[in-house]
């Protein structure tokens, strides 16, 4: 087994974990990369379906790309999904600098499609090396009523034991890419030839590297046009995936203070 | 344009950075970042830029904390995972910050790592987090250590001194059955024998730290043990059924005999299912598999495939080794459900066989485990079990305690069979498969124990009373034990010395204990005038005790009098009388304070009442206030 076929292994087991002891269940599906690589990994698990619905919450300023890629893979895929809408931006805690404020709307709307479809669990593919508050995180992450994350109190969590929901109005977030880096999300990509929307890919010597809204997302300079050039320049690359994303980079405590409140 | 199809990569190793505080984990780290071309453009520079203002000439400890601190900036690089290659082979660094829930942490962190660096001051010696992090790597089965003694500088770079601190190391780790694979004489400030040979301890032929480090295994693949393969799951899609599970020991093929679990049905694999791959005819440990059976046999989830040939063993009385997490003590008779790799069994703590003592990690009968202590114990399982004695790195012999909040509490690896115990002394209580949440939702409140405490005549009986009138009305399952209850009856036995007024709480929160398990809320109202007392009840009663205090002045108790005994007290009819002659220590922050002196009893009934309602409710939001 090289270190791809270890990754897949890990998460195909933390997703038939997640299906066997928490429901209703769903995963969320942002139509990136990463979220792209989880759907598959759910198909290499269940034998080729996606037993669980799909969600995504929509902020309604993603790409057109995006919502074209969504409509046509719900259907190739054969997916279950469930679309949830997101509070406007003068709902949202004023005192967040703009761009998270903005993001928080995206909490706003994954907590009322937690609460509407009473979940138990919600699968999340966010990864440890993407920022620090997530390199925290546990893969069975309980949430409290509210939905709130106290990263100060975690439960214990080894040998593959992980923690469930033991009162009502907790979730658990699930987390089975959080040991896999950008690097091998990109060379699982191109082994396994998953599709992608093409913003990935650079047009006029630009590309996106994490896609988020169009309002607080921008591309990096690049002229990878292939899986095979976009892992060359991650080889050699220093410089965070998350650059591109505003919220990041507002204030220090800005992108804590929006997972502390459950944003993924 | 490029095409290049990336190799085949081996899985990064984890290696777990442990040592006492001060002994130097962050600058080691710090430096061997820095010395392995591990770090983020720009940041050498920052690190060299911030010595200076300090007027250090460079402080390596400083990149780790500006790590954490500086977060946002460039790579991401967290403290709790930190990657670094040497040559072609990938590592990653799992440090586990915060001396907070340290124990938690660690484990959480470095549970899977292949080998520890465990960081000695050489001046120093081994200390206490030394000793206490050295027993977890036995524990959680991390034989390859090295250990690097630090900070030789300050000891001129003296052979024979730096023999003599290991001397003492190697005896510390010999009490462990621990053997370090290496010794490396290292300073980590001045670079000596980290990624590059130190010119002033010539006398040292051995390897440097990352020398060291290459030579580490590579994650072993378990592929060549006997065959265990614990159900996940079964799923029935279109007319198969099909098992699947990860394979934690051994391989499997296509044809091979396996036998199901406790049953002991016999059964072939069939197929090995799997989707968007080549088709599969075997597979090896670390696999997640999905096979079907002939005979088409329903496994459970839990059920291990093994081998007819080399079956694990099988026994409901299990010795155990165990390190504690929670932070109060652990007693026999406690229940837990023991997980052991997708298996759930109910158990029971039998004995409590030995304590180890961090002093000198020696083994000691003892009453009790300690918060976050280390011991081996015997589990009695509601039924027999199999499982295989813990070997370092699978998962069929290492199990992990969970609460009746699904919390973690311990991890426990298991030893072999316990002979069963035939004296007077063992004890087999059972546990109740019923958990404290189907009972909550079947009453629909949780169970809870409010513990009234107060002067004698501060109206503790009355307003329990009150209030358990108020909560029957609603539907609350309630009772009520008072101090003259408890003395007419279970107590009738107990004077009222020290002794016997302690001994008089133990049982009244034992009962207490077993009542709110049950799903009932219980009000005791005991003066129980020690602090003392009430924590011993606070730890006897555990999750879900409330200390009341009814804060009257003795002035109007005195004056109140309902029995008589302030009157008789005064008259020196009754010695130890408490707010006479004997103390009360009222509780300096209990969950509630009622002062009956300025409201009617009315009112401070109904506010008792109205607070016992929200922390039994079961919506969650009292029940995580107290978690």
């Amino acid at each position: 087994m090289d270190d791809l076929d270890q990754l897949e292994a890990q998460s195909i087991f933390i997703l038939r974990e997640a299906y066997r002891k928490l429901k209703p269940l769903a995963m969320l599906w942002s139509l990136g990369k990463d979220s792209n690589v989880m759907i598959w990994l759910a198909r290499k698990a269940f034998l080729g379906r996606v037993p669980f619905p799909v969600m995504h919450v929509d902020t309604g300023k993603k790409f057109p790309e995006m919502y074209k890629f969504r409509d046509e893979y719900t259907k190739k895929w054969d997916l279950e999904l469930l679309l949830g809408d997101c509070p406007p931006v003068e709902d949202i805690d004023p005192t967040l600098p703009p761009a998270a404020r903005s993001a928080a709307r995206k909490t706003a709307g994954l907590a009322a499609m937690i609460d509407k479809y009473k979940l138990a669990g919600v699968i999340a593919g966010i990864r440890r090396d993407e920022q620090a508050t997530r390199a925290k995180e546990r893969v069975f992450s309980p949430r409290g009523s509210g939905h709130k994350w106290d990263v100060r109190n975690q439960p214990p969590e080894f040998w593959d034991q992980y923690a469930t929901p033991h009162e009502a109005g907790m979730h658990v977030r699930v987390h089975p890419l959080l040991s896999w880096r950008e690097i091998d999300i990109w060379r699982y990509i191109e082994r396994e030839n998953i599709p992608l929307v093409d913003l990935y890919f650079a047009k006029d010597g630009k590309r996106y590297r994490s896609l988020g809204d169009q309002d607080i997302t921008s591309p990096v300079e690049s002229n990878a046009v292939t899986v095979a050039e976009v892992i060359a320049e991650l080889e050699t690359s220093r410089t965070s995936e998350r650059a591109g994303r505003a919220m990041d980079h507002e204030s220090e405590d800005a992108f804590e203070r929006l997972r502390v409140a459950g944003y993924l | 344009m490029s095409t290049t199809i990336p190799a085949p990569q081996e899985a990064a190793t984890p290696i777990v950075i442990v040592g006492h505080v001060d002994h130097g984990k962050s600058t080691l780290i710090g430096r061997l970042l820095y010395d392995t071309d591990s770090l983020p453009e720009g940041r050498v520079a920052q690190i060299i830029e911030s010595s200076k203002k300090r007027g250090l000439t460079i402080e390596w400890s400083f990149l780790l904390d500006s790590l954490q601190i500086e977060r946002d900036q460039g790579v991401t690089v967290d403290s709790t995972r930190i990657p670094f290659r040497l040559g072609d082979r990938q590592f990653v660094i799992v440090d586990a910050p915060g001396h907070r829930q340290f124990l938690r942490n660690m484990i959480t962190g470095a549970a899977d790592a292949e080998a520890a660096v465990l960081v000695i001051d050489a001046n120093e010696g081994a200390q206490e987090q030394t000793r206490r992090h050295a027993m977890l790597l036995r524990l959680i089965g991390i034989r390859h250590v090295i250990v690097l003694m630090n900070k030789v500088d300050i000891l001129d770079y003296d052979q024979h001194k730096i023999e003599t601190a290991e001397r003492e190391v190697t005896e510390l780790l010999r009490q462990l059955e621990i053997e370090p694979t290496v010794f490396v004489p290292a300073s980590a400030r001045e670079g000596d024998n980290i990624a590059s040979r130190s010119d002033k301890m010539a006398w040292y032929k051995g390897p440097t730290l990352t020398e060291a480090l290459a030579q580490v295994p590579a994650p072993s693949s378990r592929a060549d043990l006997p065959l265990r393969l614990p159900v996940q799951d079964v799923y029935r899609f279109d007319t198969k059924r099909v098992v699947v599970g990860r394979i934690e020991r051994g391989r499997i093929r296509v044809g091979d005999e396996v036998v199901v679990g406790t049953h002991g049905a016999r059964a072939r694999i069939a197929t090995i299912e799997s989707w968007h791959t080549a088709p599969q005819v075997a597979a090896i440990a670390g696999q997640s598999v999905a096979v079907t059976l002939e005979p088409d046999v329903i496994p459970d989830r839990g059920d291990f495939l093994f081998p007819a040939s080399d079956a694990p063993l099988r026994a409901a009385r299990i010795r155990t080794r165990l390190f504690w997490l929670r932070q109060e003590p652990l007693r026999v008779g406690e229940s837990f459900r023991l997980r052991l790799a997708t298996a759930e069994h109910q158990v029971t703590v039998a004995a409590i066989d030995s304590v180890v003592r961090l002093e000198d990690l020696t083994e000691h009968p003892a009453e009790e485990v300690p918060p976050e202590g280390f011991a081996e114990i015997t589990l009695a399982v509601s039924e027999t079990m199999l499982f295989d004695p813990f070997l370092p790195g699978t998962a069929d012999g290492r199990g992990v305690l969970v609460d009746r909040n699904q919390q973690i509490v311990g991890g426990a690896p298991l030893v072999g069979v316990a002979e069963s115990v035939a004296g007077r002394n063992a004890i087999h209580p059972t546990g109740s498969t019923v958990s404290l949440w189907d009972r909550a939702q079947a009453r629909g409140h949780r169970g809870g124990v409010f513990w009234m405490t107060g002067l004698p005549g501060a109206g503790k009986s009355t307003l329990a009373r009150a209030a358990e009138n108020r909560l029957f009305a609603r539907g609350v399952d309630v009772s009520v034990l008072d101090g003259d209850t408890l003395r007419a009856g279970l107590c009738s036995d107990l004077g009222f010395s020290d002794a016997d007024r302690r001994e008089n709480v133990r049982r009244a929160a034992a009962v207490a204990r077993i009542l709110a398990e049950s799903g009932q809320v219980v009000i005791v109202a005991l003066i129980s005038p020690t602090i003392a007392d009430r924590e011993l009840a606070r730890q006897i009663v555990g999750d879900g005790f409330y200390e009341i205090f009814i804060d009257t002045p003795q002035a109007t108790c005195e004056q109140r009098d309902p029995k008589g005994l302030y009157a008789a007290a005064r008259a020196g009819k009754i010695a130890g009388f408490t707010g006479i002659d004997a103390p009360y220590e009222a509780p300096a922050t209990p969950a509630l304070r009622l002062e009956t002196a300025q409201r009617g009893s009315d009112e401070t009934a109904t506010q008792l009442a109205t607070f016992i309602g929200d922390a039994i409710r079961i919506d969650g939001a009292a029940g995580r206030a107290r978690s």
